[in-house]
């Protein structure tokens, strides 16, 4: 009810054309590269080997993605992080 | 000079087949000589849509074949002299005919008519690689839905893969008062998307289902709005600037002008 009435008003924040718009051009990105779900996954669990030597981070919510602007690409990273590791037990770095 | 354009869009039910058959009609009305090749075999559809469906003896597989040369298997329009239809086969499949046979077949059909169009059925498999074969140009048509739009931009890298470069783009089935509510997605939101030339606009329209149920072809009709627009692609293709029509569904008056005939 509320929505129609918002509907009503023109106060409906995104139109769904927008959403479409949007969700649209993302899966586009993906689709346009030869970049399988697969090679994500593994990109994604690589990171997580790398980033967690420094920090403690969540691996469930860490998001990584592609999108573009213009005509460039950009691989787009959401990790959050759940805590510093100290320095002192800082993996050595190199062999 | 003669043209072999391929009628594509990757996903199913958007519209392919009936712009084929308004494409083909209205090249034929203005006076060109036509063939419409259905490509999709094992379902056949350009027959029905066109009106055709009781006159068939022989299809393209028998062309394909050498059982018997490709004039035997035309069917000749009911209205028009220069527009003829080549049909599938409806109890065969995809690999029935090979990207070879189909480029003969269509060298050879170049020599007769003005303008081939081929009816390519939906998905990218054998079906889509037979259809694009011998075509010069490609057609893409798509709607304005997220699942249309996505596979047409798989086939235009398709088509780019394959040699057909600048394919263009028929949007179908707009509905002009969505859009405005920003319920749709706009021609310049497509655009934008798949970065490819617009050849047309067609709007939704209850006359294209009228006159399919009927066998018959919408862009005869002088008074429906997407006859309208398949008259105005028609001569797009035939290298024409003609601007695009008015979307803008009619107001009261047009309506009632409409209702008494008046155009």
């Amino acid at each position: 009810m509320l929505e129609f009435i918002s509907r009503i008003f023109g106060k409906d924040s995104s139109p769904s054309k927008n959403v479409a718009r949007e969700r649209l051009r993302l899966v586009l990105v993906h689709d346009r590269t030869d970049i399988s779900p697969q090679i994500m996954e593994a990109l994604k669990s690589d990171l997580i080997k790398v980033i967690t030597n420094y920090m403690e981070i969540d691996e469930a919510a860490l998001e990584v993605s592609l999108d573009s602007n213009e005509n460039q690409i950009a691989l787009v990273a959401n990790i959050p992080v759940k805590g510093m590791k100290r320095s002192g037990s800082m993996a050595p770095t190199g062999a | 000079m003669s043209e072999v354009i391929v009628v594509t869009s990757g996903k199913g039910g958007v519209g392919k087949t009936t712009t084929t058959a308004n494409l083909g009609t209205g090249l034929a009305a203005a006076g060109h000589k036509v063939v419409l090749v259905d490509a999709d075999i094992g379902l056949r559809n350009l027959d029905v849509v066109m009106g055709l469906e009781n006159r068939i003896v022989y299809d393209i597989t028998n062309v394909t074949d050498g059982q018997i040369p490709y004039k035997k298997a035309l069917i000749k329009d009911k209205r028009y002299d220069g527009l003829y239809l080549l049909p599938a086969a409806q109890t065969k499949d995809k690999t029935a005919v090979s990207p070879e046979q189909m480029r003969e077949l269509c060298d050879e059909l170049r020599q007769e008519f003005e303008y081939v169009i081929i009816d390519c059925p939906a998905g990218i498999e054998q079906g889509f690689k037979n259809a694009i074969a011998g075509a010069d140009r490609a057609v893409v048509v798509t709607t304005p839905e997220v699942s249309a739009v996505r596979d047409a931009d798989r086939i235009i890298g398709l088509l780019e893969a394959n040699e057909l470069r600048e394919p263009k783009l028929i949007v179908n089935r707009l509905r002009y008062n969505m859009v405005k509510a920003g319920d749709m997605m706009s021609i310049d939101d497509i655009i934008d998307i798949l970065a490819i030339e617009l050849l047309g606009v067609v709007p939704e329209d209850e006359m294209v289902v009228i006159t399919t149920n009927r066998g018959e072809t919408v862009v005869q009709d002088d008074k429906s709005r997407s006859g309208q627009a398949y008259r105005n692609i028609v001569r797009r293709i035939k290298g024409e600037q003609v601007p695009l029509m008015d979307l803008q569904e009619g107001g009261f008056l047009t309506r009632l002008r409409k209702f008494m005939g008046l155009k």
